[in-house]
């Protein structure tokens, strides 16, 4: 069977798994809708916060970026993990003491305040929006890629799917079909991942591979009868392309602690990933499904920074020197370079006209590849952007790195099927946990808690369906129109979450004084400070160079957060303390015993 | 094990004092947990990277440092939060603040 056929096949079966699963495990009460009648098991939780955490990001892209960057690609690898860890410890048992629904709950009663509930509100749908939409358009990649359909029905059977499910099974619907999903896309990662890692170090577990020698079937010919481990030889093949050693970093060590920083809170403070510690029936079970859905994560994230390694050697390997025509008994490019050329995410620009691909240090082209229409002499996409200034002639889209390496391994065909189903896998989950944010934070946070407090349970779970509904519609119509800034935003969103909402939580169960004043001021300095220095740098053309220390906009969340502290110390002094029923809540929600009592009923 | 009263299952409220010495005792806990944290990622992963690099792990190809940021560190927060799990499961039992 070809690709395509296995395709259609695998992502089907898939599909039909979810939808049966939705169909099963309908929402009937606002409670099923928004936190799953507090009746998951923490290990099932687990996976499906791994699904829902992990993204179209995590399992397309991630692994590139880390190929691409070498040691810097630990700022995500400790970033996104590290966060859960600040949940485990500081915020999950906490919160699922406090009961409610969701983060502006918390944030508004704790606070006393209707005003830091709006706050709340926008900024969890802020957050999700920009999220989302990068969701969807990896469907539409991955749909167009494997199933050749155009990008835009790709998009709109995505959101028909996730339409599907989320409207129909709210948080009890999605966290099982999350768990479903977890399950596809660890499988169809991890083969891919260990099919290299044998043929490249003759080792079944990647993790070990790594850090071991070269061997196996293409291993042994990469290292030419020496003896040589994996790292040392990519090393040398970086050094002597003109890239930076693989193991050593190029970014300065305060950027490194500002990223990772801002990842970690950002992390810990994102809505959808702490509405999911809701949904368990004890304290106890928020903690360890906290440990859970880590352990599931770092199956992934253990990985990714093998699989970088790995794809990196292969990749130097196969096209550096090659001839991009096919021409007998020398190295010449494989099927795979042309296939990929095709979709856009690779090009080749022969700068010296030897008809050889050479892949050095520096950006072959002057940003993505602009393609005329017309072939070269040896049959490539000319570009009409080819950067004159450097040697290199091989432009290569981080994306390819785990979405071409069963190709580029040549792995058999249901393998390649698998990472598509994968791929859809990581989007749709985190596409619904996200959709699931918005439409409650417009039902509840906003219909029920400040505008129409009289509505009815059944009314507000048709309105949290409708506004599910219309949050598909609206990030459907991104996925199809994405706006160009997609990549920026996500910078946005782990700052954004970094600077307003970690701090307000922690402050909330750590600070028993700590007022309305000190941390909506906070907030509102956190917010407006990141916000300002990320626009600044994102869209009005500001450059490296005038970075403060060196702080590149990712990391700048990491100093917003710090200012939201200050800010909320300071000003909560000169303040009035909260009222004592907000401190005896406070005490109340720092033990875990009475979890069970009706206080999440209202 | 316990200090206070123990009522089975309808038990007395404690005192306030009680409270304070359990949160005390968490804090503590808290503290220790993420001093572990720190020290994995910030400190072996990032601030002490290059002399951690001069030492290679016997046996692989790993320099200790790159290990540490790239595979080590996230080893160690699943152990932690396991272990901060089940050390809290016994806290919250002496202190007779547990669940049902």
């Amino acid at each position: 069977m070809d690709v395509q056929t296995w395709t259609f096949l695998i992502v089907g079966a898939t599909f039909a798994l979810y939808i049966g699963i939705a169909i099963w495990s309908r929402a009937s009460t606002t409670g099923d809708f928004y936190i799953a009648g507090r009746g998951i098991h923490p290990v099932v939780n687990g996976m499906a916060t791994g699904a829902d955490w992990m993204s179209a990001a995590s399992f397309i892209s991630m692994a590139g970026l880390i190929s691409f960057m070498g040691y810097d690609g630990a700022v995500y690898l400790m970033g996104w993990t590290g966060g859960y860890v600040l949940l485990a410890l500081l915020l999950a048992p906490y919160l699922r003491k406090f009961g409610k629904f969701t983060v502006p709950d918390f944030v508004g009663d704790r606070y006393y305040s209707t005003g830091a509930r709006i706050v709340a509100v926008v900024c969890a749908v802020f957050v999700s929006f920009t999220y989302v939409a990068g969701q969807m358009r990896g469907v539409g990649v991955v749909f167009s890629r494997f199933l050749e359909v155009d990008i835009n029905v790709g998009v709109a059977i995505g959101m028909a799917i996730v339409f599907f499910y989320a409207v129909l099974g709210g948080m009890k619907g999605i966290t099982y079909t999350q768990a479903a999903q977890y399950c596809v896309l660890i499988f169809a990662y991890l083969v891919p991942a260990i099919f290299i890692s044998i043929l490249l170090t003759d080792h079944l577990i990647p993790q070990i591979g790594f850090g071991g020698a070269l061997g196996g079937a293409v291993g042994s010919q990469v290292a030419d009868g020496s003896t040589i481990k994996l790292l040392d030889k990519l090393n040398q093949l970086n050094t002597e392309l003109g890239f930076a050693e693989y193991t050593s970093g190029k970014k300065s060590t305060l950027d490194v602690l500002c990223i990772t920083g801002a990842l970690m809170a950002g992390t810990a403070g994102l809505p959808h990933v702490i509405v999911r510690f809701y949904t368990v029936p004890k304290v106890r079970d928020a903690r360890l499904s906290a440990g859970w859905a880590l352990f599931f994560i770092a199956i992934l994230y253990t990985t990714a920074p093998a699989v970088a390694a790995f794809a990196r050697t292969n990749l130097i390997e196969t096209v550096s020197e090659a001839n991009y025509a096919q021409v007998e008994g020398e190295k010449s490019i494989p099927q795979w370079f042309k296939t990929w050329e095709d979709t856009g995410l690779l090009a080749w620009v022969d700068k010296n006209n030897d008809g050889k691909v050479q892949y050095v240090a520096g950006a072959a082209l002057a940003g993505k590849p602009s393609f005329t229409d017309q072939r070269g002499s040896h049959g490539e996409r000319l570009v009409s952007n080819g950067n004159p200034d450097t040697k290199n002639e091989l432009y290569v889209d981080r994306d390819i790195i785990v979405l071409a390496n069963p190709e580029i391994a040549d792995l058999p065909a249901w393998v390649i099927a698998l990472v598509a189903a994968g791929g859809l896998a990581a989007a749709l989950s985190t596409a619904a946990g996200l959709l699931l944010v918005v439409s409650t934070s417009i039902s509840h946070d906003l219909l029920k808690r400040v505008f129409v407090p009289s509505i009815t349970e059944k009314q507000e779970l048709l309105a949290a369906r409708v506004a599910a509904g219309f949050a598909v519609m609206i990030a459907g119509y991104f996925g199809i129109n994405p706006p160009g800034f997609v990549a920026q935003v996500v910078a946005f969103a782990f700052g954004l979450a970094a600077s307003s909402f970690f701090p307000a939580i922690i402050l909330g169960v750590f600070a028993k004084k700590a007022n309305r004043e000190g941390v909506i001021s906070g907030m509102l300095v956190g917010i407006t400070f990141t916000a300002a220095y990320i626009i600044y740098f994102k869209f009005m053309g500001g450059t490296p160079d005038q970075y403060w220390f060196g702080i590149s906009p990712e990391g700048i969340g990491a100093l917003g957060m710090v200012l939201n502290f200050l800010v909320a110390f300071a000003v909560g002094r000169f303040t009035p303390p909260p009222p004592q029923e907000v401190q005896e809540m406070v005490e109340h929600i720092r033990i875990p015993a009475g979890s069970s009592a009706p206080t999440a009923m209202h | 094990m316990t200090t206070e009263s123990k009522n089975g299952d309808d038990r007395a409220p404690h005192s306030s004092e009680h409270a304070t010495r359990y949160w005390k005792r968490n804090l503590r806990l808290l503290f220790a947990f993420l001093a572990v944290w720190w020290v994995v990622s910030y400190g072996a992963g990032i601030l002490w990277v290059d002399a951690l690099d001069k030492i290679t792990i016997p046996g692989t190809g790993f320099p200790l440092g790159f290990w540490f940021a790239q595979q080590g560190s996230i080893y160690v927060f699943v152990a932690l939060i396991f272990l901060y799990t089940w050390t809290m499961n016994r806290l919250d039992k002496e202190f007779d603040v547990h669940e049902d």
